[in-house]
């Protein structure tokens, strides 16, 4: 069983490896890559067992001396995670086909060792290989936004990095507390979750985690980072980032940040559940006055999160699980959004939507993809993103009526800005740029065609992933809530 | 002392094959002599000889000769052609070199005082020469004459500071001032104090910690830049090793007394260390000042003495000196092909020098102290230390630090792959490739798997 696992997190590794000896052929052998990632993910959730126990578990000694063990298993909420990983990165790649990136096997290298890093994240359960697999993620995807990417990649991408270090050196300052604290010296979860640390601990805690998890997001005020980096990533990079990395601070924030300090969620926790619903206003605010599709849509994405997070906060088995659904909805949908406006770019040279429009008369197939990515996106009921929200607003209105109020308004913001854009950039007359407009063909059909497949199946039966995790987040819960009771 | 009559002997045939003219023997010779050196150093593991009570080969001393004895091979390595550049006598350069390391095992494996004064003196005379190799250039000459005032000048500090110690205790031996502190505890004499500070003043000047740096950047962006390399980690470890002999060792029982004034020392080189190597134009002169910074990083080693002090300066000097090796070596590719130190030299490395640009980057990652490098593990032991004595505020800091430190180590990854530049092809010839991948490898396999070198000693 363990075996999975391991094939699991050094199967994209080896790819990596690979690919980067390949040459030219390196997108096939990268596909190739992913797609057995894929399939080891698939046989990995046909074997899982729906309840709480963590499985595949493997458990070795790393770095003996400093009680560092290599110590990662799968319960329902990381198998959410680790399917979406898997799924994104061939639909990614296949992505990235129609591209011509320079240097292609550094780029697919890239791309699947960071592969290896989230799974690393998704399935640690010792602190110190989470730390290391959070890192690892990011160095590629920095060198992925920072060599591919467009003309103020440099500033942009040293920005991102600097910000996203800070946060997770603070998130290292607080493993090694949390180690010393630790009477058995390891970095264990189990361990760190039975800690007896006071009130005040954990409230140190909680903000060295949160901060880490709240700049990858992003939620609001660490977000300034987002924009800039989405818009000036490669396409690929961006799908990377808002489709399967911010996912890594919501999965931290339920994995390691809820149980080790429940008591620091108990001070804080109304001050991230109002961080998190006013970046879920602000953002569709601004999301309004965008010019730039690609603009528009990361600041959506900064919307969507700020929900995941309240829903989160909020502490409760609808909040939790439309979390972890709306991160495999957001990710499908938010990558479909990036690929269609790729494919836009990749003809027009631009996502400014006024320069746009038409395109619908000419590319029919595009526009009936665009659309149905779209409607996920707003969370029409019958599509992904209305399962997610949808517990999201249960959840954060049995937490407190206000905060679902002006959460909610980010339904209605969402439903108007991204038509918008649909309607400025698709309908209409086509003007001199958009009347030679292609549609969509080989690849890009195929890419597509799989995300609308994803998008209403995820929307008409969602029951089966639902339940993937639903024994974990009751547990998860009872442990959080069994806590705080026993101190009070 | 098998080790120390290896590298003198052979620094000695090495000076009498260069009088016979016979170049092409003098590399071979040398690594020869070194590996030999080597084998005697790992072989006598676990021995802990004792000579005379002047040097004591425990594993402390032999794991850090092997380690200064290892980076002087692969800096040998690199010197193909570098020497006839600028002399005919390259024979004498060689033997300098050799002499300096030999003065270093000594001040790795003292138990008395006079042979840290004598070793740090022959290592010191070879390279205030070495320093100055460039005869016709200036700044060369100044970094050579900086260098001599200022290591004169802090030998003195530290010569003043023994002979106080001897006053108050009446002996050289360490064993000696040790049962001297522990039997008179409450009543140290008034001179011992002064002697302490002294001998640390001196010590820390010798390492470039600030505020004794100022000789550092300047020697170092003057001196040819092999010779910087030499000084800036070989050097520094060995230096940095006789610091925790004597304060970690000798003088641990006053560690409430000295700790103080070098914790403001910490403070002080990590800042300084750090901002003002964000602003430099210069790699070169950048390494320089983040040499500071790093002399800053090893001295947490001291803050909190712990009894995995050593283990965790060894961990952080291999993964500093590979890490740094690495950058001269590409250093010196660069400035043979363009002329230039500056990080405009270094755009656009990437499209034509793949290994080369990804070697500095593993470096430079290595040196910033990201995941899964050397520099990480190092930086992380050196946290964890010092987190255990709840100095919170201290790490805290020393993560600030690090965080510049990302930012400007950056600099040069993002001028090597992301910047336009002309594109020049290094000539990079074997021993430069070997020497290169070696430290990569040495660099990963310490960041992965740390376990085969920590709790060494």
């Amino acid at each position: 069983m363990e075996q999975l696992l391991i094939l699991l997190i050094f199967l994209p590794l080896a790819g990596a490896l690979v690919t980067a000896f390949t040459g030219n052929a390196a997108k096939y052998v990268a596909l190739v890559s992913g797609l057995l990632s894929l399939a080891v993910g698939l046989i990995i959730t046909a074997q899982f067992v729906p309840d709480a126990r963590t499985q595949f578990e493997v458990n070795v000694p790393w770095i003996a001396d400093l009680g560092i063990h290599f110590h990662a298993g799968i319960d329902g909420i990381s198998l959410i995670t680790i399917l979406l990983t898997n799924v994104l990165v061939p639909i990614i790649i296949l992505a990235a086909f129609k591209h011509d990136y320079p240097k292609p096997q550094s780029f697919f290298a890239l791309i699947l060792f960071m592969q290896a890093g989230l799974l690393v994240v998704f399935t640690a359960l010792d602190a110190f290989l989470f730390y290391i697999g959070w890192e690892a993620a990011l160095i590629p995807i920095y060198f992925i936004c920072a060599i591919w990417g467009g003309k103020d990649r440099i500033k942009v991408n040293m920005k991102f990095f600097v910000y996203t270090i800070a946060g997770s050196l603070f998130m290292l300052l607080g493993i090694i507390y949390l180690y010393l604290q630790n009477p058995a010296d390891n970095f264990e979860i189990q361990a760190f979750y039975q800690l007896n640390l006071d009130a005040e601990q954990q409230g140190w805690i909680f903000w060295a985690f949160f901060i880490a998890f709240a700049i990858k997001m992003p939620v609001f005020p660490f977000h300034t980072w987002q924009p800039d980096t989405y818009t000036e990533a490669p396409a690929a990079g961006t799908m990377l980032l808002s489709g399967i990395m911010l996912k890594m601070g919501v999965y931290g924030v339920i994995r390691w940040l809820l149980p080790i300090a429940p008591l620091g969620l108990n001070d804080w926790g109304s001050t991230v559940m109002v961080l998190s619903v006013i970046g879920v206003v602000y953002a569709s605010l601004i999301a309004f006055t965008q010019r730039n599709a690609k603009r528009l849509v990361a600041y959506s994405s900064i919307a969507h999160v700020g929900m995941i997070a309240a829903g989160i906060f909020a502490l409760n088995a609808q909040g939790m699980q439309g979390a972890i659904f709306q991160m495999l909805s957001h990710g499908i949908n938010v990558v479909g959004l990036f690929f269609v406006l790729d494919i836009i770019f990749s003809r027009m040279k631009t996502n400014t939507i006024a320069e746009l429009g038409g395109i619908a008369k000419t590319a029919p197939k595009l526009a009936i993809a665009f659309l149905i990515i779209v409607l996920g996106s707003v969370a029409l009921p019958g599509t992904n993103g209305f399962v997610g929200e949808f517990l999201l607003l249960t959840g954060i209105y049995q937490y407190n009526i206000w905060a679902v109020v002006f959460a909610g308004l980010s339904v209605i913001f969402g439903a108007v800005y991204l038509f918008r854009m649909y309607q400025q950039i698709m309908l209409g007359e086509t003007n001199t740029l958009t009347a030679g407009f292609r549609d969509i063909q080989g690849s890009e059909q195929l890419v597509l065609v799989i995300i609308c497949v994803l998008v209403i199946a995820l929307g008409v039966y969602p029951k089966p992933f639902l339940h993937l995790s639903e024994a974990s987040v009751q547990q998860l819960l009872e442990q959080v809530n069994q806590k705080l009771t026993s101190v009070k | 002392m098998n080790i120390i009559i290896t590298i003198v002997v052979t620094a000695l045939a090495v000076l009498y094959a260069g009088l016979f003219k016979a170049k092409k023997a003098l590399l071979p010779l040398t690594l020869i002599g070194l590996v030999t050196a080597l084998a005697f150093a790992v072989t006598a593991w676990d021995t802990n000889i004792v000579y005379y009570g002047m040097m004591e080969m425990d594993n402390f001393a032999i794991a850090f000769s092997s380690l200064i004895i290892l980076g002087t091979i692969f800096i040998f390595l690199l010197t193909q052609n570098y020497f006839s550049e600028h002399s005919e006598n390259v024979a004498e350069y060689y033997t300098l070199i050799l002499f300096a390391l030999s003065g270093m095992v000594i001040i790795l494996s003292y138990t008395n005082m006079s042979m840290l004064f004598i070793g740090i003196e022959i290592m010191s005379v070879a390279l205030y020469i070495l320093a100055g190799i460039r005869k016709k250039d200036f700044a060369s000459n100044e970094a050579s004459l900086k260098y001599f005032l200022m290591g004169a000048f802090s030998t003195g500090f530290l010569l003043f500071g023994i002979a106080l110690i001897y006053g108050a205790t009446g002996s050289f031996s360490l064993d000696a001032i040790n049962k001297y502190l522990i039997g008179n505890h409450q009543s140290v004499s008034p001179l011992f104090y002064p002697g302490m500070i002294l001998i640390m003043v001196g010590l820390c000047f010798k390492l470039g910690a600030a505020p004794f740096h100022f000789w550092t950047p300047d020697v170092y962006e003057g001196s040819p830049s092999l010779i910087t390399a030499f000084m800036s980690t070989v050097v520094k470890t060995a230096g940095f090793a006789a610091f925790l002999r004597l304060f970690g060792g000798t003088f641990a029982p006053l560690h409430d007394f000295w700790m103080p004034p070098l914790l403001a020392i910490v403070f002080i080189t990590l800042f300084i260390g750090n901002v003002t190597a964000l602003f430099q134009k210069n790699f070169k002169r950048m390494l320089a000042y983040s040499s500071i910074s790093h002399a800053g990083y090893l001295l947490f080693s001291l803050v909190t003495l712990t009894g995995n002090s050593s283990s965790n300066v060894i961990v952080y000097a291999a993964a500093y000196t590979f890490a740094s090796i690495i950058a001269f070596a590409v250093l010196i590719l660069v400035k043979q092909k363009t002329g230039g130190d500056g990080f405009e030299s270094y755009n656009g490395l990437a499209k034509r020098n793949p290994f080369v640009a990804l070697a500095l980057t593993i470096s430079m990652l290595s040196l910033a102290g990201i995941p899964l490098t050397a520099g990480f593990i190092g930086k992380y032991v050196m946290f964890l230390n010092v987190m255990t004595e709840y100095h919170i505020y201290l790490v805290a800091f020393a993560i600030l630090n690090a965080l510049i430190g990302f930012y400007y180590y950056l600099k040069v990854i993002v001028a090597m792959y992301f910047k336009e530049g002309p594109e020049v092809e290094l000539n990079t010839p074997v021993q430069y490739k070997l020497v290169l991948i070696l430290s990569v490898i040495i660099t990963l396999v310490l960041g992965v798997y740390p376990a085969v070198i920590l709790n060494l000693i």
